[in-house]
């Protein structure tokens, strides 16, 4: 079984990841087009696709558009609290927190880091736990490595499926890089000056 | 200047070991390239040409004669002996050995320094006005503001990986020293008819391949609101930027696609959900941080000093030197001084050890042991007492820093260039110096008067050469260098991007082509014009005519044909 830092300890992880069979061929760019960026260029899963996908039974992740487009399929699930969801990071949060009365019925929501140097994820995370008041487990999944972990953290995540090529104990070191931070985050909204008194000059 | 509590202290040090473990690990074939890559970055590090190049923060430019005495320490004990100050106020080392970096940054953070985010996809070293808190012309001192910056940026861990680097400027004078346009966020600090103080804010501008200048998305927003209404714009540019093709994925491309009323309309909307929260600033904090930035202990001084008078009249290199190295201060009797980088035969910008120990002598004999750097690559004592200024120009002649250049044709603001760097298309500090010495004739200089030439060896644009009155650009024909001019580019408040004016030339052409611009431009001035408001009078026309209207044009076309 996979491993999982969950909470600061290296778990067994219960729970399937359910994914898009990986497509042949190149992504088509809109080379000199003037377009918005709402997306930035990622393919979608097609209808078909999505109909196609197979759910197992147990734990599972699906991704958002399946659970967008299979919700009435899925409730069951969610109300033996099976389901959690995975976001990509072109995906919308506000498409998931909009498409279910409480968030917190997730048991999981996971955030896709396609590559280690995508940071949407960072934002998406952010957002889940301050504007949509997600308070289940968030974990972090794809190119999850080492030395992000700690920013990770900070944003609201509190699981990591760390890359499986990756030593995980190592890793787990790296979420405490840090004793303190200056900026607000999810993990401590108060910025260093609101909680420490820092001395003047002289 | 600001000093570091045990807070920041632990933070840079904690910084250190982390970057020690990862190039531990690194070196133990546990990090691939691909992943050490980004994490070395935000420590300033890339591998170049012949060596790893380590960037070192200068926050906002300022430097105390103890940090300076260590970047001496550092240039000699890890580098060959130099450093070089670069456009964004760091200064950088090319020959450093990997493996040590560790070390180097321990001895940084034992004088409260550091290289954290001075590259990579993050927000970068947050650079201002090099006569802050000093200028006549100052509304607002910025150096709080950004020193509150500097501690909000440092690993916020929702900007660590951004579509592209980021970079925020500061301004709180009436002319504009920072180029504010001309960076991802502006900030210019302003004071409303109430008396408060406020920030116009502008977003997108920026150098590069597609040299925009930003659009301003708020007038007014008062300041304790500044790192809220930042994150929301960087929130807003995390999201929804591009991250298919790094020459598109600048803000300022985003902001061109939305149009900036679109984007300022996304960022309010984000800010409502941030204004007013814990991350805005606090009187406290800024009186407290602005603690760090309060006066020196000025003399009472009579603004005209009898002796500095009776020398300007007798001295004439040192009447010059005044004229172009001399700047005006807020307080009487008091000036700054620049120090020129800029002498003929050394790279525009770099400084030896030995020029950093004198010039950190200096600092303390003359100016309350503090100096700055400028964007233009050049160090400057910023409280220096006129009846000193004598003896400080006998001594800056003696280390190779007093050229009278400041602000003419050979105060050439250069990149690294084909010579290190190994993004660069081609060499740009012999092209400066072949420039500086074709122009070696002081009264000549002085005749011709402000000219800014900015060289950068490639699209990067680390040598700002959109922003300068002649923008020399190296680009990639097969394996020759050579290198595209422009004219009527400037920084200030009325910043322009410059305009090329034709097919490029080779490395040998770019002295000959230099001085066919200055003809045009010495023939056709009116009484008190610079080279730049003839440009602006006049277009580009009689400039390209007269560099490309002899054989040499014709032969070119037809090459190029």
């Amino acid at each position: 079984m996979a491993k999982l830092i969950l909470r600061g300890q290296v778990v067994n992880d219960e729970w399937t990841l359910v994914q898009f069979p990986v497509k042949e061929g190149p992504v088509r760019k809109q080379a000199g087009k003037p377009v918005l960026f709402r997306i930035t260029g990622e393919q979608a899963a097609s209808a078909d696709e999505i109909a196609a996908l197979e759910v197992p039974a147990g734990k599972v992740i699906v991704p958002l558009p399946a659970w967008l487009a299979r919700k009435d399929e899925l409730a069951a699930r969610l109300a033996q609290g099976e389901l959690g969801v995975w976001i990509d990071s072109f995906e919308s949060p506000e498409a998931l927190a909009e498409s279910i009365e409480k968030l917190n019925q997730f048991a999981v929501i996971a955030i896709n880091f396609p590559r280690f140097a995508d940071g949407r994820g960072y934002s998406i995370a952010a957002l889940l736990r301050t504007r949509y008041g997600y308070t289940g487990e968030l974990r972090a999944i794809g190119d999850v490595l080492h030395d992000q972990l700690f920013y990770m953290k900070r944003v609201g995540f509190d699981a990591y499926a760390v890359r499986a090529d990756k030593n995980i104990e190592d890793a787990l070191r790296g979420l405490n890089d840090f004793s303190e931070t200056y900026q607000p985050s999810v993990d401590e909204p108060r910025p260093l000056f609101r909680r420490h008194a820092r001395s003047p000059a002289g | 200047m600001y000093r570091y509590d045990q807070y920041d202290q632990q933070i840079v040090d904690q910084r250190v070991a982390q970057f020690r473990d990862q190039t531990r690990r690194f070196l133990a074939g546990e990090l691939t390239e691909d992943e050490f890559r980004p994490l070395r970055l935000q420590n300033g590090l890339y591998i170049q040409r012949y060596a790893p190049m380590l960037r070192v923060a200068v926050p906002y430019g300022l430097l105390s004669s103890r940090q300076l005495r260590m970047l001496a320490r550092i240039a000699r004990e890890y580098d060959r002996g130099y450093g070089h100050f670069s456009t964004r106020q760091n200064i950088q080392y090319n020959w450093p050995e990997l493996s040590k970096t560790p070390d180097i940054l321990a001895l940084l953070a034992s004088v409260e320094m550091h290289a954290i985010q001075t590259s990579g996809n993050c927000v970068r070293n947050i650079t201002t006005d090099q006569f802050a808190g000093v200028a006549p012309d100052e509304i607002v001192d910025p150096r709080p503001l950004a020193e509150i910056l500097r501690q909000w940026s440092t690993f916020h861990p929702e900007f660590a990986y951004l579509p592209r680097k980021f970079k925020i400027a500061l301004n709180g004078a009436k002319t504009d020293r920072a180029v504010i346009q001309m960076h991802d966020i502006g900030l210019d600090i302003v004071k409303n008819d109430a008396g408060e103080t406020g920030i116009r804010v502008l977003v997108g501008g920026g150098m590069g391949r597609t040299p925009v200048i930003g659009a301003c998305i708020r007038e007014f927003l008062p300041w304790q609101h500044m790192l809220t209404y930042c994150d929301a714009i960087l929130r807003v540019y995390n999201r929804y930027g591009r991250r298919d093709n790094s020459f598109k994925a600048r803000i300022k491309i985003l902001v061109k696609a939305l149009g900036p009323e679109e984007f300022g309309r996304q960022v309010e909307q984000e800010w409502a959900h941030m204004k007013d929260g814990p991350g805005t600033i606090t009187q406290a904090e800024l009186d407290r941080v602005a603690s760090f930035f309060t006066d020196p202990a000025y003399a009472t001084l009579a603004d005209d000093d009898a002796g500095y008078n009776a020398q300007l009249t007798e001295h004439k290199g040192f009447a010059n030197w005044v004229k172009r190295n001399v700047h005006g201060h807020k307080v009487a009797g008091y000036a700054s001084v620049t120090l020129s980088l800029k002498k003929t035969g050394v790279p525009p910008g770099d400084a030896t050890a030995e020029q950093m120990d004198f010039v950190a002598d200096l600092a303390d004999r003359y100016s309350f042991g503090e100096l700055r750097i400028s964007h233009e690559q050049n160090l400057i004592l910023a409280d220096v007492r006129k009846a000193d200024l004598y003896a400080l120009w006998e001594d800056a002649k003696r280390a190779g820093l007093a050229t009278p250049n400041i602000g003419l044709l050979t105060d050439i603001v250069c990149c690294p260039g084909g010579d290190f760097c190994s993004l660069a298309n081609a060499k740009s500090i012999p092209i400066a110096e072949a420039i500086q010495r074709r122009f070696d004739d002081l009264d000549y200089l002085h005749d011709i008067g402000e000219i800014d030439i900015n060289i950068s060896g490639c699209m990067n644009s680390c040598g700002h050469h959109h922003v300068g009155h002649i923008g020399i650009l190296g680009v990639d024909k097969g394996d020759s260098e050579w290198y595209q001019v422009s004219i009527g580019g400037s920084q200030g408040n009325k910043a322009s991007i410059s305009t090329v004016i034709g097919p490029s030339f080779a490395a040998g052409e770019i002295p000959d082509t230099i001085e066919r611009l200055i003809e045009v431009y010495l023939k056709n001035r009116n009484e008190e014009e610079h080279f730049l408001d003839t440009v602006r009078r006049l277009g580009i026309e009689p400039f390209k005519a007269h560099v490309y209207g002899d054989n040499r044009g014709a032969l070119k076309e037809v090459a190029n044909g």
